[in-house]
């Protein structure tokens, strides 16, 4: 369960939202400066509210300014607009890059990865060599490799062709599926907000104006 | 032929610069994408000794280093090592001159550096000397590699402040671009000319091996989607 009760002020406008949210895919929807990717970042903890709390499970993200908890801490996986994959790693570097534990785990977990997202033949490419699509499953088996206890996407098809989007939120659905943890989505493209959102807030000059279930 | 102003000069850049990429390296790190009141005012401090005559920043040296300055009253009581008229004085002008190289060819390079990539690998759970070591060391090293070429040659080449602070003394400060100016004053253009030769060949070659060098990691990344 993610509790999100926060406040901070933009240059344009004063972003204060109040949610929250179970092992459910959540869409962010909205224009762009509307604040969706301020939320993702505060979840995150590349950004801090000014006030307010951030709660995943018993775990307390935020709860003042004095009282944040690091990114590293936070295990939460983050899918940046673009990838944000390492240009100087391999495919394999790069979703090796979050894994904790063993060795053994590692090279469990990575073939799971590999072989869920369909990626197997590209562990030795640089992500120059990949093309989009490919970045975005590199990308989320990265993300997902870090066994993180949810999962933030900020516009994460918006750098995709049409046919290869449609296949990537098929993808995300059979992904959250499989993992079972609290997803959220973030995007300004309706058709993608009502195909893989459970649950769509509307936001607005850093307000929720509406809600929508499934 | 004696050989020494080259080990020394050698010897000298290579402190110097080891010492000015460490530091210069440290500094760009911490104030790189800082914003605070003064660091307009640091950044002016570290340029200096590029734009000021190296006279001045020689006078300025002996001021600090000289046996009766801050620095220098300190280390001769404490250590008991002296910086005027020694090798080690000819290493701290070195350092002072090319700093300011280093400082501005590391900022340059982290201030380019993606910060996604950064804050990438800090939710992967990187710490943050990780996040260092294995991403903007790696991403930077081209800028920093420059940085630290150049600051080599000027080490190399460095003269007015070398003479204010270590002075000429064959056999233990005689540097090379020390050698020829000395050289040229007693007359014997021959040894001045050789040392000449030397120091042009250094100098190209570096520059030569820099630029071939960079354009060959250039093309590593050039095909990377960096479009926001």
């Amino acid at each position: 369960m993610l509790e999100v009760d926060i406040k901070k002020r933009l240059s344009h406008y004063d972003l204060e939202v109040d949610f929250s949210m179970g092992d459910e895919i959540l869409v962010l929807f909205g224009p762009s400066g509307s604040g969706k990717t301020t939320i993702l970042h505060t979840i995150a903890g590349l950004a801090m509210p000014d006030e307010g709390s951030i709660k995943l499970g018993d775990k307390s993200f935020f709860s003042g300014r004095k009282d944040s908890m690091s990114v590293q801490a936070r295990n939460v996986g983050m899918l940046f607009q673009d990838y944000a994959l390492f240009p100087h790693m391999t495919v394999e570097q790069n979703i090796q890059y979050g894994i904790k534990g063993k060795d053994g785990n590692r090279s469990f977990v990575i073939d799971q990865l590999q072989q869920v997202l369909g990626i197997h033949q590209l562990s030795m490419k640089y992500p120059h060599q990949i093309s989009g699509g490919e970045k975005q499953r590199v990308a989320l088996a990265r993300a997902l490799a870090s066994e993180p206890s949810i999962l933030l996407l900020d516009e994460p098809l918006s750098a995709l062709d049409k046919q290869t989007r449609i296949d990537c939120q098929n993808e995300l659905i059979r992904l959250h599926e499989m993992w079972k943890i609290p997803f959220i989505i973030v995007t300004h493209d309706r058709e993608e907000a009502e195909k893989l959102g459970d649950r769509i807030l509307f936001l607005d000059h850093g307000q929720i104006v509406d809600e929508r279930e499934k | 032929m004696d050989y020494s102003p080259l080990l020394l000069s050698l010897k000298v850049a290579a402190i110097s610069t080891t010492v000015v990429f460490i530091s210069g390296v440290f500094f760009a790190r911490v104030l790189a994408r800082k914003q605070f009141f003064g660091k307009s005012m640091i950044e002016a401090i570290f340029m200096l000794p590029l734009v000021l005559p190296p006279t001045v920043v020689g006078f300025a040296l002996l001021l600090l280093f000289g046996k009766h300055g801050w620095i220098g009253k300190w280390l001769i009581d404490w250590f008991d090592v002296q910086i005027v008229f020694t090798w080690l004085g000819a290493v701290i002008a070195s350092i002072v001159v090319s700093f300011p190289l280093m400082y501005q060819s590391a900022a340059a390079a982290f201030n380019s550096l993606d910060d996604r990539l950064e804050n990438a690998a800090r939710t992967l759970g990187a710490s943050e000397w990780r996040v260092f070591r294995t991403i903007s060391f790696p991403l930077a090293w081209p800028g920093l590699l420059a940085g630290l070429v150049l600051s080599f040659a000027r080490g190399l080449g460095e003269f007015g402040a070398t003479l204010m602070l270590a002075g000429y003394i064959p056999g233990k400060t005689d540097t090379i671009p020390m050698s020829i100016y000395f050289a040229v004053e007693s007359g014997q253009m021959e040894k001045a000319a050789f040392w000449v030769v030397i120091i042009v060949a250094l100098g190209f070659s570096t520059i030569l091996w820099l630029n071939w060098w960079s354009r060959r990691n250039m093309q590593r990344y050039t095909n990377e989607n960096r479009s926001r």
